[in-house]
């Protein structure tokens, strides 16, 4: 059989610079006195939609022993490619789909970071696909892989991936090409060539250490430790209360108090506490519970359910020292450099109410004309809380919190809060798994104004249905599915459709 | 000013005798067009040919070096007119567009181009935007060459065989008195290859030489009774012509080989695919040598005959390779093969996909079963074909791989449009959308998901023409710029206010001819001194007769709402028309950016804007995303240990739009958003003020870190 080309394909998505990295590869490949053949299909793919570039390597040598110009393909085939670079994660898994990584053949470099579709980021919750068995899988489908975080490799070297996948092109081997050429391809294109020629090395030496181990799965967030001693002396009780709870539980608990604390006082958290220890009461008196699945998820949901999102609230994270200095993180800051902050803050009648006394709050509420006038002020408010007038009212706002306890907010929340854990403790001993899925079916009251109000009534209209649920033994995995519908869409559509499905059936 | 410069590739332009050019198939176009002595060119950008508009549009210099014509067509129709300049003159024009959807709006001209026939070489060079990548709906440009009997070329994806189509295809046309069509389908455009030049020619007669001795010829005229004269003379005159030159010259290729019984005829741009296929099937070597006889149709219409009877006689069957549908070639060779009474049998679409791109996957499928079928001694005894690949459950890659359609750009001024759209649909529920081509048709697409249909460009006003009267809501109707001086100017807003239509157009003005690579349009603002642009929408429109005419700034999105709402309210009765300005932000970043850092660099004070999201107010809702789907505007994961939904984050891409903040705004979103304004080099008043207000906030914000401290667990 004759020489065949280097098949290479490049998935990348619209903007990454596949495009640059091809005209590099031609670049370094005729300097290395090889032929070469690239083809795209950009099109409607270069914005932002997922894109393919093709290339073919032939020494030229062997075409002048044969007298002929080798022909090559203009798209890649399944089973017939040598090396994949993929710029993202999915598109490495999109590759697979395509049949162009195969176990016998092709070097698979890919980066391990994720750029989300924007059906995963418009997901109402999680909607992003499993990284651990993506990562499964590129493991399983390829002959040799080099998969690390090119994202995190280029912005520390302030390059761009192209540059990064280049490197780890080179440092694997694949392409029988000198490193000293891969670089005067870079060093050719004139554009931000030492930051570029930077991650180019930085990635050509990380993809010869092999296999970075990478597997995609979480790291805990929640520390199992549970400290002996307080670090406030005064809160020791406080601690030793937590540690008297099933040790399961402690850490998501102990987790409640603080932020509990965090948002009001350590008052605040006795309550927290004894809320949460009247589940546990009850939990070990249900017989088949078995589990701390209870505790567990009603702490957690009673610990961000007390710490709902006022005005007070936000006023006070954002006015925080520790804000400040993670914003200057976020927008990349040099040191030392200024940067102002502008919030977009746009209180509505609701809001500004809710954040009143009790008393006060109703009877604003109660009056449409009062209302109204109110109204015409609400418009939006940019706050800039890094001037000293901004950050002051901010940190008033924010100081309010002594007053929390007074607020018509606070006694909605409070009294919803409540009812809420009243039906925990009703349905626990009769009901014990359903009890568990109302816990968690809190996830759904969250966001502001509108999203709030939405989510509230999605959790009204499946608490509605727990008498139903009561009766059926499927009630918990029915109101799971519920739970997952009411996050489907904005409409409410898919939770109409489950509930006509629930009713429909019994 | 076009997406990207070309004035790297300008230079290869120039190239003379027995150099050699590298670059993409569609540059490899342009210079065979200066090599072919080509007096005028034109066309319509649009993928995958757009690259031949843009390197032209820099080429300015070397045109007027050499006497070239050329301009950017106001539509696909102009450039088919300006080629009636080949009617009377020997001159050689050529022009450009994506097909089908150019060919289609061209074919008024090219119908009555192709009645007339041409004394020049006139050559019409085609994106087949077909198959992977295609943005368009999937047809053939085949139909067209045959209803009008216009030659068309579909040479092998090889630079030297694309450059010498060009130059064989004006000779051709003169040949032929015909107009011939020269297809390249999307990845030939764009491959990447390499040939020898020649010297650039000078057309040896020019459009002033025609002005100052102006010819005419009444049987050119496209009126009884030239046409039915003209009609005869294409079959009796032209085609035998083309066919003789066909076959003199060569252009198609018989390639002999060893399994002398069977055969395979293809596409000639489906050439590199279908030897790949065979090399796969072991029925091929790397450099081409097949053990199949091959005859490769570099011109698929007409077809020549005497070659299908010489190729196919003595054959048991012959595989026809013949993307798309219908089948015109295999129905065309059935017809050749009876009449000659040649007994192979074709086969064709029978073992190959009816529709869709013929990929190597799928012509490896197809050509082994015409194999198996037909030459089994082909496989049997030489090593096997190369092992399919075991598959991963699709069920499993599909959960694992989401799709990932095209978006708006970050920072794209429509964005904040579809937003306030989307709120106003909240407000008023839904409304019937006439979407149009552009940018703007990725708002049918997530996040939008808005647009009931889409006619074709500048046909969204149009498109809604039958809710143009009398009814509850009004009909909506998206148009971009481009569209509108395409046609819609006329076949939309023309027609609403001539037919007393009651419903609101919004033409989205970015400023360019965006989606197809930021080219101008008459519109466009920059000046430029081979062009006059500034010529604005609004006056168009009131020109031909709109009275309510409203502008807005999308990026000013209650500002927006506001007219909308008005729009479909007003008692005013007739269309209305708001314009939706904003300029397209991949245009302004690629001329501001440079701008800014030479301030920064030159000391000036600069503030540059980018937006944040505060991850502990942030509650995993994604209503943002929802509502605007910025690319820059993406998940991470909760930091908070109590929650899982992710949080919602602005990744280093952002350009500060002002758009998160609108929509914070606008829809009542969250407090999470924030904007930040980075200073650089700040003058003496802005290092007193950081000062001042240092000791003050740190101050507080000490004392409350102190009191958070006295809880600590």
């Amino acid at each position: 059989m004759s020489e065949r080309p280097i098949n290479l394909t490049i998935a990348a998505l619209g903007g990454q610079g596949g495009g640059v990295l091809a005209d590099w590869l031609i670049e370094i490949a005729e300097a290395e006195d090889y032929l070469v053949q690239s083809t795209s299909v950009p099109g409607v793919a270069q914005r932002t939609g997922a894109t393919i570039y093709y290339l073919e390597f032939f020494p030229r040598a062997a075409a002048l022993r044969a007298g002929r110009e080798p022909v090559m393909a203009l798209m890649p085939v399944a089973g017939d490619v040598d090396c994949v670079l993929a710029s993202e994660l999915a598109e490495a898994g999109r590759a697979i789909q395509r049949g162009l990584v195969t176990p016998n053949r092709t070097t698979l470099i890919a980066s391990s970071h994720r750029a989300y579709t924007i059906g995963e980021k418009s997901a109402m919750g999680q909607g992003a696909v499993d990284t651990e068995q993506l990562t499964e899988l590129i493991r399983s489908r390829a002959k040799r892989l080099v998969l690390f975080d090119m994202e995190e490799t280029a912005e520390r070297n302030q390059s761009v991936i192209s540059s990064v996948l280049l490197g780890a092109l080179c440092g694997s081997g694949v392409l029988p090409f000198r490193r000293q050429t891969f670089e005067e391809a870079i060093k050719t294109s004139g554009i931000a060539v030492k930051a570029n020629l930077a991650a180019f090395e930085d990635a050509r030496q990380r993809s010869q250490r092999g296999d970075s181990g990478f597997t995609g799965k979480a790291a805990p967030k929640l520390s199992a430790e549970v400290p002996i001693h307080a670090r406030t002396k005064a809160l020791q009780p406080l601690l030793d209360r937590v540690r008297r709870l099933p040790a399961a539980a402690q850490p998501v608990v102990l987790e409640g108090v603080r932020r509990v604390i965090d948002y009001q006082d350590p008052a605040y958290a006795k309550l927290f506490l004894e809320r949460v220890e009247s589940i546990a009461a009850l939990e070990n008196r249900v017989p088949d519970s078995g589990s701390n699945a209870l505790i567990e998820a009603t702490a957690r949901s009673l610990a961000l359910w007390m710490t709902f999102e006022d005005t007070i609230r936000v006023a006070d994270l954002k006015t925080r020292a520790s804000r400040f200095v993670r914003v200057r993180e976020e927008i990349r800051a040099d040191p030392g450099q200024l940067f102002g902050i502008t919030e977009f803050m746009k209180p509505r009648v609701e809001e500004i109410a809710g954040t009143l006394p009790a008393g006060l709050g109703s009877w604003l509420l109660d009056s449409p004309r009062l209302c109204g006038w109110l109204g015409r002020f609400t418009g939006g408010r940019q706050i800039r809380t890094g001037t000293i007038i901004g950050f002051l009212m901010l940190h008033a706002l924010g100081g309010c919190k002594r007053w929390r306890r007074a607020t018509l907010r606070f006694r909605e929340e409070n009294a919803r809060i409540e009812a809420w854990l009243g039906r925990i403790v009703d349905l626990a001993e009769q009901h014990y798994s359903l009890a568990v899925e109302l816990a968690r079916a809190q996830r759904l009251v969250k966001g502001y104004g509108e999203t709030h109000e939405r989510g509230w009534r999605n959790f009204q209209s499946i608490v509605g249905q727990l008498d139903l649920l009561a009766t059926r033994s499927d009630g918990a995995v029915w109101l799971s599915r519920l739970h997952e519908a009411a996050l489907a869409d904005e409409e409410g559509r898919a939770l109409q459709r489950e509930l006509g499905l629930l009713h429909g059936v019994t | 000013m076009a997406e990207r410069s070309f004035a790297k590739e300008v230079e290869s332009l120039r190239l003379g005798e027995g150099e050699e050019f590298h670059g993409e198939g569609i540059l490899a176009v342009t210079k065979a067009l200066l090599q072919s002595g080509v007096a005028y060119v034109g066309g319509y950008q649009g993928a995958p040919i757009s690259h031949l508009m843009d390197v032209l549009a820099d080429a300015e210099g070397i045109l007027n070096e050499l006497g070239v014509h050329f301009e950017s067509s106001a539509s696909e129709a102009t450039a088919a007119a300006m080629l009636s300049a080949s009617i009377n003159y020997p001159l050689r024009g050529a022009v450009t567009w994506k097909s089908t959807v150019g060919t289609n709006v061209a074919s008024d001209a090219l119908a009555n181009l192709a009645s007339s026939g041409v004394k020049g070489g006139a050559l019409i060079i085609l994106g087949e935007d077909y198959g992977e990548g295609a943005s368009i709906m999937q047809e053939r440009t085949h139909a067209f060459a045959m209803k009008s009997q216009m030659w068309l070329l579909d040479p092998r994806p090889h630079l030297p065989t694309i450059v010498r189509a060009v130059e064989q295809a004006f000779e051709l046309s003169e040949a032929s008195n015909t107009p011939v069509m020269l297809m390249l389908r999307i990845r030939a455009c764009h491959v990447y290859g390499h040939f020898k030049t020649r010297d650039n020619r000078r057309p040896s007669f020019s459009a002033a030489d025609a002005l100052a001795a102006p010819a005419r010829d009444y049987s050119r005229i496209i009126l009884p009774p030239s046409t039915y004269a003209q009609e005869r003379e294409k079959i009796e005159i032209r085609l035998p012509a083309a066919q003789r030159f066909v076959a003199e010259r060569g252009l198609n290729e018989i390639i002999d080989a060893e399994a002398g019984d069977i055969g395979i005829v293809m596409q000639g741009g489906l050439f590199n695919n279908t030897l790949r296929a065979l090399e796969l099937l072991d029925c091929a070597d790397t450099f081409g040598t097949s053990r199949v006889p091959l005859y490769l149709l570099n011109v698929t219409y007409p077809l020549v005959p005497e070659e299908w009877v010489r190729f196919c006689s003595g054959k048991r069957a012959v595989l026809i390779v013949e993307e798309g549908q219908p089948e015109f070639i295999e129905q065309s060779a059935n017809q050749i093969l009876r009449q000659n009474d040649v007994g192979a049998c074709i086969v064709g679409k029978a073992v190959l996909p009816m529709f869709g791109e013929y990929s190597v996957d799928a012509l490896r499928l197809g050509v082994g079963r015409f194999i198996e079928q037909w030459a089994p001694q082909l496989r049997a005894g030489n090593a096997p074909a190369r092992a399919a690949v075991s598959a991963v459950s699709a069920a499993k890659l599909a959960a694992l791989v989401p799709p990932r359609p095209s978006g708006l750009c970050t920072g794209c001024p429509e964005r904040p449009f579809f937003a306030a759209m989307k709120i106003l649909q909240k407000e008023v529920g839904a409304l019937h959308i006439s979407a149009d081509i552009g940018c703007h048709s990725f708002a049918t697409l997530p996040p939008f998901n808005m647009g009931n249909s889409i006619m074709g460009y500048g046909l969204g006003a149009a498109g809604a023409s039958a809710f143009g009267t009398d009814g509850g809501k009004r009909a909506v109707s998206i148009m971009g710029d481009g569209g509108f001086w395409h046609n819609g100017l006329t076949s939309g807003i023309g027609n609403a206010v001539f037919n007393k239509h009651d419903d609101l157009t919004v033409i989205i003005d970015n400023g360019y001819s965006a989606a197809t690579g930021g080219q101008d349009i008459p519109s466009s603002r920059a000046p430029d001194p081979h062009r006059q642009g500034n010529n604005t929408i609004i006056d168009a429109v009131k020109g031909v007769g709109v009275k309510w005419v409203r502008r807005t700034h999308t990026y000013d999105m209650r500002g927006t709402l506001k007219l909308l709402r008005e729009a479909l309210k007003t008692p005013v009765r007739g269309p209305k028309v708001i314009v939706a300005d904003g300029e397209c932000q991949l245009n302004r970043q690629r001329r501001e950016r440079p701008l800014m850092r030479k301030a920064i660099a030159g000391g000036e004070r600069v503030v540059r804007e980018r937006f944040g999201v505060d991850p502990d107010t942030c509650t995993g809702d994604h209503s943002c995303i929802r509502l605007s789907g910025c690319p820059s505007l993406t998940v991470k994961d909760n930091p908070d240990p109590l929650r899982s939904d992710p949080v919602v984050h602005v990744d280093n891409s952002c350009v500060g739009c002002g758009v998160c903040g609108e929509v914070a705004d606008a829809a009542v979103l969250c407090p999470s958003f924030y904007r930040a304004e980075l200073v650089y080099n700040p003058s003496a008043w802005d290092r007193l003020m950081a000062r001042i207000r240092a000791a003050v906030i740190g101050t507080l914000q000490r004392r409350s870190e102190r009191n958070r401290l006295r809880y600590a667990l």
